[in-house]
């Protein structure tokens, strides 16, 4: 009985061990040099010069919000194993899951502290990234975030900046630009009341919508949890005689609408935000209805110049999809970090607390500006805010369009 | 040979568990002050603390108390944002944290118990299920509303909104706490291990003693058998709602704690998944055993995180890790594995006592 369950044990460690070995492959693959330890010797070869400076990256790869995680992350990778290519400063990302949540994420950031890691990449949303954001100002880490939009991420902390703009920003912005091209004069807008995001961009459109004039004749909502039917909303929208209807909102439930109001008969012009963008992609979606889709996107991933076209080859080769914005931005995330690495001079050896004392002095630096994928001549302020122009594209036959 | 009164084996039983709990605290702080923690570990020692509470206060409903409860994050929701808006309100009155820390989880436990106890006097009244239905509605319902609250702060006392920031209409120096969906942005942290095993201990000194008196044992004979119980003058509601109201001011007290754990939280954190994942901290620990929910709870809750270098296997090993435990604390042949051990141990007391 003993040797039964001796050998019971035994073959559950030898099926971890494998498990891992998988695990570490698979993830050496994209990334060159992890944490684990199989991949140490290659670590120790690029080592050679000057050492790999390790990044610590955290965003959900489970749970509802993976899909974006999982793009902030291959992004990344693809900016890695670029850099790397190039010789000079060696990366090394060690990414850790989330699961989009703020307890995980700060689990996740302590996990990557003791992994050693010299500056945080992430988080991917926004509850986690604030959570995660007080955390490094304590600890003095520099992070850097992709995606996570809102303004609480950077308020009062000097470490923490975004590659991304901010939700007021984005809602401002969109307001401006529907009045400056006269895209609509009444304007309906469904956001979701659940979602720190959606509340967030509505939140600034209206009050810029106020000032400027713009007439909202309808303001309509739905919970985080039934976003499966917008009839209510979208008659709503229609019995008040909107000619556009603005949804600062993610892509799953915006494809509903398109489709609801398609059945309808009701066909205003839409307006998105960044949340938007990957409608094209989405499995089971006729991009027909998303034709005349206007979004205000940061990256085109059908764009025609050398850089986005390379990234899109390189990035189909690795994961076999179209990137979106959002692995644009975790591309343009690593290369930020790589220019100023390459200024201040950062190597392995740099502890953590100089490299985000020396991080936040080169990215205030007025003459420190970045060209990524998602914008030329990207500043930085010292709240952490990104400077860059917004792009508005339009679908047109089943690809976007920048305007 | 001697045997053990039932009460004198009760007390040696209620002491392992204390002195588990109290080994343990022993040993993480001397490990905390070598300088052998990793910082991985430092940060999960609040967070253990908060679920093992919440195990044991769930443990009361649905195995001492025998309901389902479906719900017990929301309860954990009330407590935690009523234990921050607290905190943050009392900022300037009380500048000590730690007081501030007690009295926040005063609060939440307060406002929990209150909430416990709205739902409970109409439920509980009721027979089989419907518990667990009102649980999970409650749950929800706290999600959403707490989704769409503003709460903020200011010289005049606190506003309260459900439209938007700006509707809170706070005069110069106000600060927004609770925003909504963002939820709370800017807690200051205030949590510790140290409170955190202080709460962990009067959890456990409430249910050991509340199971252990006679309310409890009325409680446990209406689990066992209502009819019978109420046939000797036992009353149903009384009981259930005694154990049910309880349970909820520990998991109120426990979101406080937690709460004040992390500079930013959201509603959507207590949602539905939260309330599983201790519901399966208990059902593994084992239902009516206090000790099994504390280990399984503290087991549960790290093995995720030391798990972390299995990058994309995590999740799948876990949910392994969680069918095996699952078998093998039912399986005879493992049960009786351990089980020879004890008798061993047994025999050889018996032994020696019979020599004696």
């Amino acid at each position: 009985m003993k040797k039964r369950i001796l050998a019971l044990t035994l073959a559950g460690t030898m099926t971890m061990g494998l498990l891992a070995g998988c695990g570490g492959g698979s993830t050496e693959s994209a990334a060159p040099s992890d944490a684990t330890e199989s991949t140490a010797p290659a670590e120790s070869a690029s080592a050679a010069e000057g050492g790999v400076i390790k990044i610590g990256g955290i965003g959900p790869l489970t749970g509802g919000a993976a899909v974006y995680g999982l793009a902030t992350k291959q992004g990344a990778e693809v900016a890695v194993e670029e850099i790397n290519a190039l010789g000079g400063l060696q990366f090394s990302l060690d990414f850790q899951d989330d699961e989009g949540d703020a307890e995980k994420a700060v689990n996740a950031y302590n996990k990557l502290k003791g992994n050693g890691v010299q500056l945080i990449y992430g988080c991917t949303t926004t509850t986690p990234c604030v959570a995660v954001a007080a955390e490094t100002f304590n600890d003095r880490y520099f992070q850097l975030t992709p995606s996570a939009s809102s303004t609480s991420v950077t308020e009062g902390k000097d470490n923490v900046f975004q590659v991304c703009f901010t939700d007021p920003n984005q809602g401002t912005t969109a307001a401006d630009y529907i009045k400056d091209n006269g895209l609509g004069t009444k304007v309906a807008v469904i956001y979701n009341n659940g979602d720190a995001y959606s509340t967030g961009i509505y939140n600034s459109f209206q009050s810029e919508a106020d000032t400027i004039g713009l007439e909202i004749v309808t303001v309509q909502t739905f919970p985080d949890d039934t976003n499966t039917d917008f009839t209510v909303q979208l008659s709503a929208a229609k019995d008040a005689g909107a000619d556009l209807v603005f949804m600062p909102i993610y892509y799953t439930p915006a494809s509903l609408i398109l489709n609801q109001a398609k059945t309808m008969g009701y066909a205003p012009t839409f307006f998105g935000c960044d949340g938007m963008d990957g409608i094209l992609d989405l499995e089971g979606f006729d991009v027909s209805l998303a034709e005349g889709l206007m979004l205000m996107t940061p990256f085109n991933a059908w764009g025609e110049d050398e850089r986005t076209v390379s990234f899109v080859k390189a990035y189909q080769d690795a994961y076999g999809t179209i990137p979106n914005q959002f692995a644009a931005d975790g591309y343009d995330c690593i290369y930020a970090i790589y220019e100023a690495c390459m200024k201040a001079g950062i190597t392995a050896e740099t502890s953590p607390t100089d490299v985000c004392e020396k991080l936040i002095a080169t990215f205030t630096d007025s003459a420190f500006s970045v060209d990524g994928l998602t914008g030329t001549g990207m500043t930085w302020g010292t709240n952490g805010e990104v400077t860059k122009a917004p792009v508005v594209v339009k679908v047109e036959g089943g690809v976007y369009v920048t305007q | 040979m001697k045997t053990l009164s039932p009460g004198r084996k009760r007390l040696i039983d209620n002491s392992i568990t204390y002195g588990i709990v109290i080994a343990a605290y022993i040993i993480l702080q001397i490990m905390n002050a070598g300088g052998h923690m990793s910082p991985s570990l430092q940060g999960l020692l609040v967070p253990i603390c908060a679920y093992i509470t919440m195990a044991i206060s769930l443990n009361l409903v649905v195995g001492i108390s025998g309901e389902l409860s479906l719900g017990h994050a929301g309860f954990m929701s009330v407590g935690a944002f009523s234990g921050v808006v607290a905190s943050m309100s009392l900022q300037q009155a009380i500048p000590s944290g730690s007081i501030r820390l007690a009295v926040s989880m005063v609060v939440g436990a307060l406002c929990a118990g209150v909430a416990g106890l709205i739902v409970g006097v109409p439920v509980l009244r009721l027979r089989g299920d419907y518990l667990a239905i009102v649980t999970l509605a409650f749950g929800e319902i706290i999600k959403n509303i707490i989704n769409v609250l503003y709460v903020g702060v200011d010289q005049n006392g606190i506003h309260f909104s459900t439209a938007n920031e700006m509707a809170l209409n706070l005069e110069e120096g106000g600060m927004a706490i609770l925003k909504g969906p963002m939820g709370v942005t800017s807690n200051v942290k205030l949590s510790s291990f140290t409170a955190g095993f202080i709460l962990v201990m009067i959890a456990l000194v409430v249910a050991l003693n509340l199971i252990n008196s006679r309310s409890g044992r009325a409680i446990m004979a209406l689990r066992d058998n209502r009819i019978a119980a109420e046939s000797v003058g036992i009353g149903a509601t009384k009981y259930k709602l005694m154990a049910f109201v309880t349970s909820a001011v520990m998991a109120g007290a426990a979101g406080a704690l937690y709460a004040m754990n992390f500079s930013s939280f959201a509603a959507k954190k207590f949602d539905f998944n939260t309330s599983i994942l201790i519901l399966v901290f208990v059902v593994l620990g084992g239902l009516g055993n206090i000790r099994g929910s504390v280990i399984a709870a503290a087991l549960l809750y790290v093995l995720p995180e030391l798990l972390r270098d299995f990058y994309d296997y995590r999740m799948l090993i876990y949910a392994v890790v969680l069918i095996l435990v699952m078998l093998a604390t039912n399986n005879p042949t493992i049960k009786g594995f351990f089980a020879r051990f004890f008798r061993k141990e047994k025999e050889e007391t018996a032994k020696g006592g019979a020599a004696q």
